[in-house]
């Protein structure tokens, strides 16, 4: 837990705040906390079965190596960990990583946190049996970039998973007019519609980087459990997997 | 890696136990949930005030259970019924009747499936059912007798601990103390209550006759008054009447008690007598504005109470029970923190719906059928004999009696985790 160490101690209370913050969930992240069941469950299913695992084991991601781009404050990064693979989570934002720490720590789940941006670890020649990064996509400035940094830390016959919004009249609607200035889920301006990508743009970007699309999933909120669940609709949320190929000798 | 979910046994260093769930309460209802949990990988710790001993003896509790089908298919699935299927009684019709009106409504288990509305068990056979299935599951450690000095819940965690100076943390702890749960008072949790001025006598009795798997509620000017199937000739007797008259029922002697049973019963049985101590029970109604804390689930009793009218007070507290550990395992599944808000919302927004149901349908009989007023009478003796003429009306009812509605948990159906 290197990053807490180097953390000023008077922070670290402003930063279990924001943990709990984070972590309550019918707090400001609340609607993430909403979603995470869902996006876990496509994951845990897309892993096993790329990597051949026990679906029915508690711990079935032990022993691979799994990275969360964007983690935040660790709410992907935690479960994975439980499922038994060796997390590394990076951010760019110091203080979500002081945040995922504090958190990690207070419940003794173990995570690799640090500061950094994805092409900086790329940069490094660091590579995982998996690449995460859900709900990030949207906020970056260079989409073509930050993928193929995503795929150059995806080992040879490992795996992408990605969750983003798609960019349809359906997702203005809902993503932009409804969650943010109807229903006040999120703060307004927390989305740039011209910032989301169709799930053909984002294949394209995996293409040109060296990895295939394999698979798109939606997500569908049911308003009456306040659940979401996996759906063929992709018009608003999706979740892509995708797979970098084994090198050939 | 810390091992925050490995598949073991509770693990006890320095004093301290290490667990995921801590169930305070080691009735029927904490038992049945650290066995739900037990098998899925998931670790408990019950901590039980009382000796073992002491809640499986006869004076501690005589009464008697009904467990609907969908609680019998759950015991099933966590390998408890083997431990009482020889205790258990099937009832396999159910008759109402009300206040010798010659309408009457009549349940009949064939006309909705070939199987039983249920069972009636003794309280105290649950219980050692659920003991000894406990003594073979290595995930769950029974602390009893055991008491628990301070419980925190914070953001991060629960650590509770035990007057011998053990800690236990957890990430979840669970409710299951009965109708006054000091967890649930300890959370600020209100409860609203309905009491009725009826009290519920509670005791068995043995006939001259068989009773042919047939459950009778007989609905009197004073309240219901049902005899249920046991093993043999013999019956669990629930007999409700205004609770100013009730310590004279109890005081009387044994030939003058059962003259007043026989006197209600009528002669289906031929001669009826009491065989067991007498239990009162004051009947009322609570339902916990939340089933849900931080860290915190009540189940059973310390979410809702109800009389024992309707028989499905257990059968509620049996579905909390169903709904949490299939909750509980969908989350660890999903690597979740079990003690956090997510699943704890949704096993609150699963249960909370179904308990209203069932307490106002409740409150609803208790109303019906305690009233003489004549409107009320001719109301209730056509109602049941509508009921009983319209097959799907009927139909439904007999299902929700057997729990065979809704959006049932997975144990319940009978299904494996």
């Amino acid at each position: 837990m290197g990053q807490a160490a180097s953390i000023d101690p008077t922070e670290i209370d402003r930063f279990e705040r924001m943990a709990a913050q984070w972590w309550d969930a019918d707090g400001p992240m609340a609607p993430l906390h909403r979603l995470n069941p869902t996006r876990l469950q496509y994951s845990r299913m897309r892993l096993c079965h790329h990597f051949d695992l026990d679906v029915g084991d508690l711990r079935p991601l032990t022993g691979l190596r799994l990275l969360d781009v964007g983690c935040g404050g660790g709410l992907l990064a935690e479960p994975f960990a439980r499922m038994g693979a060796s997390v590394m989570g990076i951010d760019a934002g110091a203080e979500n990583i002081a945040t995922a720490n504090a958190h990690a720590q207070a419940l003794g789940v173990e995570v690799d946190y640090r500061t950094m941006a994805a092409e900086d670890l790329a940069a490094s020649g660091a590579q995982f049996d998996a690449v995460v990064s859900m709900e990030v996509i949207e906020h970056t400035a260079d989409v073509a970039g930050f993928i193929a940094a995503l795929v150059d830390l995806t080992r040879p016959g490992g795996v992408l998973l990605l969750a983003t919004l798609n960019r349809t009249p359906r997702s203005f609607i809902t993503a932009i007019l409804g969650a943010e200035y109807v229903l006040r889920w999120l703060p307004v301006g927390t989305h740039d519609w011209q910032r989301f990508r169709k799930p053909a743009e984002l294949g394209r970007y995996l293409r040109r980087s060296g990895a295939e699309l394999r698979h798109i999933a939606g997500m569908r909120y049911l308003p009456r459990q306040g659940e979401w669940q996996l759906s063929r609709d992709a018009r608003v949320n999706y979740l892509a997997y995708a797979v970098r190929p084994p090198t050939r000798l | 890696m810390a091992p925050s979910r490995a598949k073991l046994v509770p693990m006890a260093r320095d004093n301290q136990i290490k667990t995921d769930v801590l169930i305070v309460g080691g009735g029927l209802i904490g038992l049945t949930q650290a066995l739900a949990l037990a098998g899925t990988g998931l670790r408990a710790v019950v901590v039980e005030r009382q000796k073992p001993a002491v809640l499986t003896a006869m004076a501690h509790d005589g009464r008697v259970s009904t467990l609907s089908y969908g609680s019998a298919a759950l015991y099933g699935q966590i390998g408890a019924w083997a431990h009482m299927a020889d205790y258990a009684a099937p009832i396999e019709e159910i008759r109402v009747a009300d206040n010798g009106a010659p309408l009457f409504l009549h349940f009949d288990h064939r006309e909705v499936g070939d199987r039983p509305f249920g069972f009636t068990v003794e309280n105290r056979f649950i219980r050692l059912a659920l003991h000894r299935t406990l003594a073979q599951a290595e995930a769950v450690e029974l602390i009893a007798p055991g008491e628990l000095t301070n419980l925190e819940r914070s953001q991060t965690g629960v650590r509770g601990v035990l007057a011998d100076g053990r800690t236990i943390t957890a990430a979840l702890a669970v409710g299951a103390e009965g109708r006054h749960s000091p967890l649930r008072e300890g959370a600020g949790i209100r409860s609203l209550s309905w009491q009725y001025d009826q009290t519920a006598i509670v005791t068995t009795v043995s006939h001259e006759g068989g009773h042919g798997g047939i459950a009778s509620e007989l609905f009197l000017a004073a309240g219901p008054f049902a005899l249920l199937p046991m093993r043999g000739n013999r019956s669990a007797l629930i007999w409700t009447e205004r609770s100013r008259d009730v310590p004279a029922l109890l005081a009387l002697d044994e030939a003058a008690f059962n003259a007043q049973i026989m006197d209600r019963a009528g002669d289906h049985w031929g001669r009826i007598e009491c065989d067991a101590p007498r239990w009162s029970y004051p009947l009322g109604l609570q339902n916990a504005e939340r089933y849900i804390d931080t860290r915190l689930a009540l189940i059973g009793d310390a979410a809702h109470g109800m009389h024992p009218v309707a028989g499905q007070g257990l059968n509620l507290g049996i579905r909390d029970v169903a709904a949490l550990a299939e909750v509980l395992i969908d989350s660890a599944r999903l690597g979740l923190d079990l003690g956090g808000g997510e699943p704890l919302r949704r096993y609150q927004q699963w249960r909370r719906f179904d308990a209203l149901t069932m307490l106002m349908m409740t409150d609803g009989l208790v109303r019906l059928f305690s009233n003489d007023i004549t409107p009320v009478r001719l109301a209730r003796v056509l109602g049941l004999g509508l009921v009983n003429r319209i097959g799907p009306a009927k139909r439904f009812f007999e299902r929700h009696a057997a729990a065979m509605t809704g959006d049932l948990p997975k144990l319940i159906r009978g299904e494996a985790l």
